[in-house]
C-alpha cells in the first residue's frame, strides 16, 4: 500500500507538468487547429531561462534567494517565455494560417529545431544543474514519503490550472477565445480582433509551459536542451487522451498519463516507460480519437 | 528538348561512375553518404511527395532495413543478397502496420502517430537483446559477389550508387503509372479520388509499404558498409534530416528531392566550422522556405493538372447554370 501510494504522488507529479503542457497545445489546437510541434520546446525554454535568472540572484552577491525571489523569477521567466510564443506565431505560423496543412506542420518542426539548437548554442550540450534545490523534508503518510515539494509543485499547478480556467470562462477574452474555436470568420465579422486573441493563447500556452519547465528544473535538478522534445510528444498524448481542444480534458488527460506512466515504469522498468506513452497515444487515435472527453460530432479524419 | 534532357542525364550518370576515380577519400564518404540519402527521400518521396501522408518516422524503415540485415548475418549467418528481401518483407509489413492505424487519421495526427511509432522502434532497438542494446550490432560481415568480397570505400559506393539510380527509376516509373496517379489523387482531394472508383485504403498501404521497402534497403546496404549500427543512426533527428531533404528539393519531384539530398549532407560539410549552427540553420532554413518557397527549389511541374483543374471549373459553371435554369 505504501509503494502505491508513493507511486501515485510520484505519478501525480509528473501529470501535472504533463498537463501545464498539454493545456497549451489544447488551447492553440482548438482555436486554429494547428499541432504545435516546437509547444515542448517552450518547456524547455522556462527551464533554461529560468535556470539563468535564479543563477543570477543566487550567484551574484552571494545573496540566498528567497521565497520572494523564486517566486519573482517564476513570474518573469514564465512571460519572458510568454512573450517568445507570442514572436514564435508571429514570425512562423501567422504567414501559414491559410497555407495546406503540411507547410505549417514543417514549419512547426522547423521551429522546435531552432528552439533547441539555439539553446544548445547559448547555454551548451551538456546538462545543467539547477542552482536551487528543493528539500526532501516532507510528511509521512500511510508509509509513503511525501516531500513538501511534492504538495506545493501540486498545488501550484492546480492553481495555475484553476487560473486558467476562471479566465476562459469569465473574462471577455475567454469568451473570444471559445467563439473563435467554433467560428473564426464569424468573430472576425463581429469585431473581434482574432489574430490578437490568437496571440494571446500562445503566450498563455508557453507562459504554462514555462512554469512546468521551471518547476520541473527545480524538481528533478537537471536540464537540457532536448528535454522539451520527449515530454511534448507525452503532452500531445495527454491532450488526446483529453480530448484535443478540451481545456478540462487535457487536465484529466495529463494527470492519467502521469500516472500510468508512473505504475508502468514501477511495474514494466523504466526502459519502456516511453513505448508505453506512445502506444496509448496510438490506441487512443485509433479506437478513440476524440479522446475521453472529446466532443460527439467528429468531422472526417 | 527531351533529348538534351536525357543525354544530360546520361552524362550525369557517367560523371557519378567516374567520380570516384577522382576524389580523395573524405569527399568519397560524403558522396556515399548523398546517395544513402538519395534512396532515402525516394521512399519518402512517395509517402510525403506522391501521396501526401507526413511521415515523421521514416528512419524507423531504415532501422529495420539495417537490422534485418545485421542479425541474419551475424547471428544466422546469412549471405547479405539473402537478407535484402526479408528486410523488404519485414519493412512492407512495418509499413503496413504503422499505415493501417493512420489511414483514418487527419495530416497532423498522421505525424504524431508515425513519430511515435518511429520512437518506439528506436526504443525496442535499445531495449532488445536480439538488436544489442545501446551499443548496437558490430562485425557485421562484408558481402560478396561469387569469391570477391566488397570492402574498399569504392566498392561501396558503386553498390549504393547503383540502389539509387534503380531507386530513381523506379520511384520514377511509379509516379508515372496508374498507381502514382492515384496516389496524386489522394493527396489532392482524398474524397474525390474515392468516388472515381480509387482503393484508398490499398493505395495508401502500398504506398507506406512501397516508401518502406525502398527505406530498407539503403538500410541493409548501411549495414553492411558501416559494419556496425547503433540506435544513435535511427533517431528522430534522421527522419527530419530525410524529411528536410524532401522538402528542401521540392515534394513530389525527383530531381528537386536528389538535389535536397545532396544538399542536406554536403551543407554541414562544407559549414564544418559552424556544427552546433547547422540545425539551428537548418531549422531557420525550413520556416524560410516554408513561407517564402514552400512548393521546394525545384518544384514539379503539374501542367496536365492545371488543365485538369481548368475543365473542372467549366463543369461546376455548367452545373450552376442548369441549376439556376
Amino acid at each position: 500500500m505504501d509503494v502505491f501510494l508513493q507511486i501515485f504522488f510520484d505519478g501525480l507529479v509528473m501529470g501535472a507538468f504533463y498537463s501545464l503542457i498539454a493545456l497549451g497545445y489544447t488551447m492553440v489546437y482548438g482555436i486554429i487547429k494547428l499541432l504545435n510541434f516546437a509547444h515542448g520546446d517552450f518547456y524547455m525554454l522556462g527551464a533554461f531561462i529560468g535556470y539563468a535568472l535564479l543563477s543570477f540572484i543566487t550567484g551574484d552577491g552571494g545573496l540566498n534567494a528567497g521565497l520572494l525571489g523564486i517566486g519573482a523569477v517564476f513570474i518573469i521567466t514564465m512571460i519572458i517565455v510568454g512573450l517568445a510564443g507570442i514572436g514564435v506565431e508571429r514570425i512562423a505560423y501567422r504567414p501559414l494560417l491559410t497555407a495546406p496543412r503540411l507547410s505549417i506542420l514543417i514549419t512547426a518542426i522547423g521551429v522546435s529545431l531552432s528552439l533547441e539548437y539555439a539553446s544548445m548554442i547559448g547555454w551548451g550540450a551538456s546538462y545543467k544543474v539547477y542552482p536551487i534545490k528543493l528539500s526532501k523534508n516532507g510528511l509521512e503518510i500511510i508509509g509513503a514519503q511525501i516531500s513538501f515539494a511534492q504538495i506545493g509543485l501540486i498545488v501550484l499547478s492546480a492553481l495555475l490550472m484553476l487560473g486558467l480556467r476562471l479566465f476562459i470562462e469569465k473574462t471577455i477574452y475567454g469568451k473570444a477565445m471559445r467563439a473563435i474555436a467554433l467560428d473564426q470568420s464569424a468573430c472576425s465579422l463581429m469585431g473581434i480582433n482574432v489574430y490578437r486573441i490568437i496571440s494571446l493563447t500562445f503566450f498563455i500556452g508557453a507562459f504554462l509551459a514555462a512554469g512546468a519547465g521551471i518547476m520541473s528544473g527545480v524538481y528533478y535538478g537537471t536540464i537540457n536542451f532536448m528535454m522539451g522534445f520527449i515530454i511534448g510528444l507525452k503532452a500531445f498524448t495527454a491532450a488526446v487522451l483529453g480530448g484535443i481542444g478540451n481545456i478540462t480534458g487535457a487536465m484529466i488527460g495529463g494527470l492519467v498519463l502521469g500516472l500510468v506512466e508512473s505504475y508502468g515504469t514501477y511495474y514494466l522498468g523504466g526502459s519502456w516507460k516511453d513505448v508505453l506513452a506512445f502506444g496509448i497515444l496510438i490506441l487512443f487515435l485509433v479506437f478513440k480519437p476524440t479522446g475521453i472527453l472529446g466532443a460527439k460530432e467528429m468531422e472526417r479524419m | 528538348m527531351k533529348k538534351y534532357k536525357k543525354h544530360s542525364l546520361l552524362l550525369l550518370v557517367i560523371v557519378m561512375f567516374i567520380l570516384p576515380l577522382l576524389l580523395d577519400i573524405y569527399w568519397l564518404d560524403v558522396l556515399t553518404l548523398v546517395l544513402f540519402y538519395v534512396v532515402l527521400t525516394q521512399g519518402l518521396n512517395i509517402v510525403v511527395g506522391y501521396t501526401g501522408l507526413l511521415d515523421l518516422g521514416y528512419a524507423a524503415f531504415f532501422a529495420v532495413g539495417a537490422y534485418t540485415t545485421a542479425i541474419l548475418m551475424t547471428t544466422f549467418h546469412w549471405s547479405f543478397w539473402l537478407t535484402l528481401p526479408v528486410a523488404a518483407l519485414f519493412a512492407a509489413v512495418a509499413g503496413i502496420i504503422v499505415g493501417t492505424p493512420t489511414l483514418r487519421l487527419r495530416s497532423d495526427y498522421l505525424a504524431i502517430v508515425t513519430l511515435g511509432f518511429g520512437e518506439i522502434v528506436r526504443i525496442l532497438a535499445i531495449n532488445l537483446d536480439i538488436t544489442g542494446s545501446s551499443s548496437g550490432i558490430y562485425g557485421i560481415p562484408r558481402p560478396t559477389i561469387g569469391s570477391y568480397v566488397l570492402s574498399s570505400q569504392q566498392d561501396f559506393y558503386y553498390l549504393i550508387l547503383i540502389v539509387a539510380i534503380i531507386s530513381v527509376l523506379v520511384v520514377y516509373r511509379l509516379g508515372h503509372s496508374r498507381i502514382g496517379r492515384a496516389w496524386v489523387y489522394i493527396r489532392e482531394d482524398e474524397d474525390a479520388a474515392e468516388a472515381m472508383g480509387i482503393n484508398r485504403i490499398r493505395l495508401k498501404l502500398l504506398s507506406y509499404a512501397t516508401g518502406a521497402v525502398i527505406g530498407s534497403l539503403a538500410g541493409s546496404i548501411f549495414a553492411v558498409k558501416m559494419s556496425a549500427i547503433a540506435p544513435l543512426s535511427f533517431s528522430f533527428l534522421q527522419s527530419v534530416m530525410i524529411l528536410l531533404a524532401v522538402v528542401l528539393g521540392g515534394l513530389g519531384s525527383i530531381p528537386g528531392v536528389v538535389i535536397g539530398a545532396a544538399l542536406v549532407i554536403v551543407l554541414p560539410e562544407v559549414l564544418r566550422g559552424a556544427e552546433d549552427w547547422r540545425y539551428l540553420i537548418f531549422g531557420v532554413a525550413l520556416v524560410i522556405m516554408m513561407i517564402f518557397r514552400p512548393q521546394g527549389i525545384l518544384p514539379k511541374k503539374y501542367e496536365t493538372e492545371d488543365r485538369s483543374d481548368l475543365d473542372e471549373k467549366e463543369e461546376t459553371n455548367d452545373k450552376d447554370h442548369s441549376m439556376s435554369v
